[in-house]
């Protein structure tokens, strides 16, 4: 069972983003989801008449995708979320909280708290260990 | 003219839990103003990976004491889609029950916390008091006041007899008169409009732009409630959103009011149409897949999405909260008030920060 989303990249988010909008949907929220090591996805959920629209856009931890509070305000308190809980970050957001929602200290995609796997994206310069990925034990 | 930053909570009389706003003056004009979260955080989707999808039932009821019993219901919903069961007739009726229940208790809550407010005690309490009957109908049919703990995966874990039935209905006769005897006060009173009407107008276009939820956003002309999505046992009752266009704080308070009247009605309806049957349904394999659940809850439309892998672990639970959704509108309408209003305004989204900090 999977929910009806249509995979987008994230070139064309703002594209689709707009045409729904314009299309009388309104913003619903986003949701992020880790896939494995190094891939995540984030749902884009809207809804018209009590139906829901959704769109997948496929993005790599630590990556950025584009804003969408520029054009639907409502979606700045989810994506500066996403930022402090999964270290991606968002181009173009209206209101940045640097990484700082819900923490003083910004989170790195070594350090994303929300992840089960953690990005390690420089070598440790006292352990010297090579840069990968770790996993976070349960 | 400089500008002043005057900091609005985390702790404030007005606020049972800290949210902070930073709100940038222009003498006693609001120019800005940025809200800042984070005092109360839990990460309890993240507890989705550590707990088995049946524990999570207690912990999604924690989100917030307020609705908890419309968030389990939420995601019980969810994982039966995934597991291919639905809920038996009676418990989506059982559900019904408690979750208007739920909603009336947290709007006669609110009701009272925003007339406190504006300095209306005594109307505050009379309402905290009417607001105790409905607790007694929950601590007596569920043995807890708040987190009622009633859903389980498949169906209920309680059910009502013919003596409980006919107690709820009664006390609901008295609980309705005595919330229309205050029809009057909290809709037309003097203190009530001054303090209440034309104070921080959301437009319907600009509620629905915002994404808006709930009472916020039937209050600015937005016919939208989840129940029309006939959840539970919501396909067999007669059910219209409650609507007011003036978009203000009293068509937000006035939604909420007339709410908590449909609620009881609501109740009536459900316990009327209780039949002889089972609770739960036997639950068989575990949740695999995704899927994308939606309910009302008392602040607005909430929405869980899940992730199974055929494990007893979910993979992800991800909980889209109310009051979540109305924080932005209130950040879009707090410019341009009067410092003085700001109190009353933040209030009338209802703002339930347990949820939003889940």
């Amino acid at each position: 069972m999977s929910i009806d989303a249509t995979t987008i990249a994230p070139a064309n988010l703002l594209a689709e983003a707009s045409k729904l909008k314009n299309d009388g949907y309104r913003f619903v929220t986003l949701t992020s989801v880790e896939l494995d090591e190094t891939n995540m996805e984030i749902l884009y959920h809207f809804d018209k008449n009590l139906t829901l629209k959704n769109l997948r856009v496929p993005v790599q931890k630590g990556g950025t995708l584009p804003s969408i509070s520029g054009l639907l305000f409502g979606a700045f308190l989810v994506e500066n979320e996403i930022r402090d809980q999964y270290a991606l970050t968002f181009d173009g957001l209206v209101l940045d909280y640097q990484g700082k929602l819900y923490s003083e200290t910004a989170q790195t995609a070594a350090s994303s708290p929300f992840c089960k796997y953690h990005v390690k994206a420089e070598p440790d310069s006292k352990t010297g260990s090579e840069p990968g990925i770790q996993q976070e034990g349960k | 003219m400089a500008r002043t930053v005057i900091p609005f909570g985390p702790q404030h009389p007005v606020l049972p839990e800290p949210i902070h706003l930073s709100l940038v003056l222009e003498d006693e004009k609001v120019v800005e103003a940025l809200p800042t979260l984070g005092y109360v955080h839990r990460g309890l989707e993240m507890l989705a990976v550590k707990r088995d999808y049946n524990q999570m039932i207690q912990i999604v009821e924690r989100v917030c004491g307020i609705c908890s019993m419309i968030h389990s219901l939420c995601y019980c919903q969810g994982i039966e889609e995934m597991l291919g069961i639905e809920a038996p007739r009676r418990a989506r009726m059982l559900r019904v029950v408690w979750s208007e229940l739920h909603r009336l208790h947290s709007h006669l809550l609110w009701l009272g916390l925003f007339a406190d407010s504006f300095g209306f005690e005594s109307l505050f309490m009379q309402l905290w008091k009417i607001r105790e009957r409905v607790m007694d109908l929950n601590e007596a049919t569920t043995g807890n006041r708040v987190i009622v703990s009633v859903n389980v995966v498949g169906g209920v874990r309680t059910d009502l007899d013919e003596a409980q039935v006919r107690w709820i209905k009664d006390t609901l006769v008295e609980v309705e008169a005595s919330i229309r005897s205050l029809q009057s006060t909290i809709m037309n009173d003097t203190t009530v409009c001054k303090r209440t009407k034309g104070v921080g107008v959301l437009t319907k276009q600009a509620a629905y732009d915002l994404g808006a939820a709930g009472p916020m956003l039937r209050g600015s002309g937005v016919a939208q409630d989840m129940r029309q999505l006939k959840y539970a046992g919501f396909d067999e009752l007669a059910f219209e959103p409650v609507v007011e266009t003036a978009g203000d704080c009293w068509a937000r308070s006035t939604v909420r009011f007339r709410e908590s009247l449909q609620s009881i009605d609501l109740v009536r309806q459900a316990l009327d149409k209780l039949a002889p049957g089972d609770l739960a349904v036997k639950v068989k394999g575990k949740p695999e897949g995704e899927v994308i659940t939606r309910v009302e809850q008392p602040r607005g439309e909430c929405l869980y999405y899940l992730k199974g892998n055929g494990s007893t672990f979910l993979e992800r639970v991800r909980i889209r909260t109310p009051t979540f959704a109305n924080i932005p509108p209130l950040a879009a309408i707090l410019p341009g008030l009067d410092f003085a209003d700001v109190p009353v305004v933040v209030l009338s989204i209802d703002p339930c920060i347990s949820c939003t900090e889940r």
